[in-house]
């Protein structure tokens, strides 16, 4: 069995799938829930429902604010009793629709019923159309819009549908859980991204650490009969699951800077997105939950949960038993690209994947001390750049010279970060140059614009 | 010693030529450049801080020659003195302007602002606001991790480990704007030094509705609007949830100060501690008074409108009599 990964950087800390026994289970519905408008990469949408109106589970509650937007659907049914700014999970004010729980009532065109339904549809274009219209966002924590990434611009041609299921993070199973339990419904999925990309190759990537759901998907595959379908085992190694890295391990292309996956030919999806594609065509139904992980050494009732999208994080915890008190952090994602959580009142979003909790030993930082110019950093980097240089650009704030070295194309995956013997917070720091030189970017490509505007006229 | 004579006269000859080499080529490719930059740039105070908006003196210098008039250039570090050298320079006029001095418009304390989570990452405000809005309940405050601190290079800023918020030091504050620029969430303004230092501001920044920014600080201005009601010279405008000084406006009476009920508006170097109560009867008397004279003309308007419609109906009886 050949193993196959990218081919620079990249760590390999412990995985840590400590709940991957833990068998998917539907979480009761929250009595409140708060639907956030801004859940995706792009335009947040606009409330199409008023106060007071009555709402049934996968009704439409706000449209997209532009192309590169999503379809928002009501994951419950209920009343909309406000729409108002809350505070996000990094405590950010952002428009949310709150729904007063009135029992579960689905919109009728939904279909509930648990069979399969393997006959893909002919048209392509129907096949997107569907997915826009289920509001289908990329599971994998961008959260961009899937019917975007799925119309590729003129002149670039898809060859190859990668779907990862590589869940590198340590902690995270709940994308190995959907693999063995709704293994059918993601291989039908790939199939439907498969039609929609003009019937190309699809690859489903797996580490080796999940042989389980590799087996499983090769049975499938061989029982559907699907065409250009396989599965391909990858080496363990952080980030794999890193859209970039992931090309680079499947079809030995390197995406260059600055350019989408399609421009080498391929279109990855996640696992979890697969499946909700195929839900949001062959059942009709949108995006109204997602599986989260709660999990974490200090957390005794591990679980995989599948959470209604807008699910306050205290209320899940709560059914769970309540925040364990050695806990220190709670982080939304992954122990590596997580981002802490500093407001458990926030609700979830379709991103959403994980909460985990670590304790103060496990999360504590130590004190940063000298670099040695070891290197480990750029060798760890799976983009190339030199981490611990673009630390030092970017606390002297020198833009021009961050962005000559690549400060844009960070990941923010922290291989740098975990692999620094000497603790020095270099993503934090990048981070900050990453940004200033994407905003100088941003505002060069629109003077540009309107250059070329003026000149027009 | 023939070597030695010889040596010295041979460097001596080429040293010569050189010379005259270099004087040659001077004198072809001189650059001609005003003389004034040199004198304006010797004027200027030389902290090359940037706070006049150039990228240092020699800029300020180079821009203040070449302008028309001196309106838009101006060095806040030198001041009026500095900048009636440079008009004396340039023979041009220039208006005095008020000095200006740093203001830290955020007063949540440790006590009034209580933490609720703990922040463990890189000690810098930037980084910590691009993460997320902070380790106290207000998402507009101080985060505390001294950005200001470091950007200030005249050692005017020093973080209070009591309060855990920068102090300004009026004497070193040069105003040029550093730390303004350094701050993430905007909470440094720059303001009139007032007379003898006495002014008055809204210290909270806090956009939130009342009840929000009151639970998450209890010196937030939580946007009630008595201070914009007691105002008598029209200084105060609440937008926002938010009130706002306007210090070209202000008279530094100090009522709003008395009458704000968290404790938002802030007073400096004022001779005499506030007497809240004493201000608070006085405006109080003013308030019935006027209350007063608003009833008395309205009941003069009355009465006068009686009379009016007595008059009508005399002249209505008088109309049916005939």
């Amino acid at each position: 069995m050949s193993k196959h990964t990218f081919s620079i950087g990249g760590v390999h800390p412990h995985d840590s799938k400590i709940s991957r026994e833990c068998a998917i289970q539907p979480l009761p519905i929250a009595p409140t829930v708060y639907i956030s408008v801004a859940q995706h990469i792009g335009a947040p949408s606009v409330p199409c429902v008023a106060v007071g109106d009555k709402v049934k589970v996968g009704q439409v509650i706000a449209q997209p604010g532009g192309f590169v937007g999503a379809f928002i659907h009501s994951s419950v049914s209920g009343t909309v009793k406000s729409i108002a700014p809350r505070a996000d999970l990094a405590g950010r004010p952002s428009t949310h629709i709150e729904i007063a729980v009135e029992g579960d009532e689905w919109l009728e065109d939904i279909d509930r019923s648990e069979t399969l339904v393997t006959v893909i549809p002919e048209d392509p274009k129907a096949i997107i159309e569907k997915i826009r219209l289920g509001g289908v966002v990329g599971l994998g924590g961008a959260t961009f819009p899937t019917h975007v990434k799925l119309s590729p611009p003129p002149g670039s041609k898809c060859e190859r549908v990668i779907i990862n299921g590589c869940e590198c993070e340590p902690y995270l199973t709940s994308d190995f859980r959907t693999l063995l339990e709704k293994g059918e419904q993601v291989v039908v999925g790939a199939a439907l991204l498969q039609k929609a990309m003009g019937g190309v190759p699809c690859t489903i990537a797996i580490e080796e650490n999940k042989p389980e759901a590799i087996a499983h998907i090769r049975e499938v595959i061989a029982k559907l009969g699907y065409k250009d379908m396989d599965v391909m085992v990858m080496k363990m190694m952080y980030p794999q699951g890193g859209e970039k890295q992931l090309i680079d391990a499947v079809m030995h292309r390197q995406v260059g800077s600055g350019a989408l996956p399609i421009s080498v030919g391929a279109v990855v999806q996640n696992v979890a997105t697969a499946l909700a594609v195929y839900d949001a065509v062959q059942k009709n139904k949108p995006i109204i939950d997602n599986s989260v992980t709660v999990t974490g050494e200090c957390f005794p009732q591990q679980a995989n949960l599948l959470v209604r999208v807008g699910t306050p994080l205290q209320y899940i915890i709560d059914f769970l038993g309540g925040v364990p008190e050695d806990a220190a952090k709670v982080i939304s994602g992954g122990p590596m690209m997580g981002r802490a959580v500093a407001n458990l009142q926030a609700a979830t979003v379709k991103g959403t994947g994980a909460l985990l909790f670590l304790t103060e030993k496990q999360t504590r930082r130590a004190p940063e001390s000298n670099c040695i110019r070891c290197g480990k950093c750029a060798d760890a980097c799976p983009m190339g750049l030199e981490p611990f240089l673009l630390n030092k650009l970017s606390k002297a704030k020198d833009w021009d010279a961050c962005e000559a070295n690549a400060a844009q194309d960070c990941i923010e995956c922290g291989c740098c970060l975990y692999s620094c013997p000497a603790q020095i917070p270099l993503l934090d720091n990048i981070r900050v140059g990453k940004g200033a030189v994407l905003g100088a970017i941003r505002a060069r490509a629109a003077a540009a614009k309107a250059a070329a505007e003026a000149a027009k006229k | 010693m023939n070597a030695f004579i010889w040596t010295i006269a041979v460097v001596t000859v080429l040293g010569l030529v050189l010379a005259l080499v270099l004087y040659l080529v001077a004198q072809r490719f001189k650059v001609e450049e005003d003389p004034r930059i040199d004198e304006v740039e010797k004027a200027m105070p030389g902290a090359n801080c940037g706070g006049c908006g150039f990228a240092g003196c020699r800029a300020f210098a180079e821009a203040a020659v070449k302008a028309p008039n001196l309106d838009n250039n101006f060095c806040p570090v030198g001041g009026n003195d500095t900048m009636a050298k440079v008009a004396a320079i340039l023979g041009y006029e220039v208006k005095a302007k008020a000095p200006m001095v740093a203001v830290v418009r955020c007063n949540g304390t440790c006590e009034a602002r209580p933490k609720v989570n703990e922040y463990d990452g890189y000690p810098s405000c930037y980084v910590k606001s691009l993460l997320y809005t902070g380790d106290t309940g207000c998402a507009y405050g101080c985060l505390g991790c001294g950005d200001c601190v470091a950007a200030c290079q005249f050692g005017a800023l020093s973080m209070d480990p009591a309060t855990g918020l920068p102090v300004v030091d009026q004497e070193k504050c040069t105003a040029c704007g550093a730390c303004a620029k350094a701050c993430p969430k905007h909470i440094i303004e720059l303001r009139p030094m007032g007379p003898r230092g006495m002014r008055e501001f809204v210290s909270c920044v806090n956009k939130d509705k009342g009840p929000v920014a009151k639970k998450a600080c209890a010196n937030a201005c939580i946007g009630c609007g008595i201070c914009a009601k007691t105002c008598t010279h029209e200084a105060i405008t609440v937008e926002g949830n938010l009130a706002y000084i306007d210090p070209a406006k202000c008279k530094l009476c100090r009522e709003c100060e008395a009458m704000c009920p968290t404790g938002a508006i802030h007073g400096v170097n004022f001779p005499k501690p506030l007497d809240k109560d004493a201000v608070k009867e006085r405006i109080k008397v003013r308030q019935q008074k006027a209350k007063e004279a608003a009833e008395a003309a309205k009941a003069a308007e009355a009465a006068k409108a009686t009379v009016i419609s007595s008059e009508v109906e005399k002249s209505k009886k008088e109309a049916t009599n005939e």
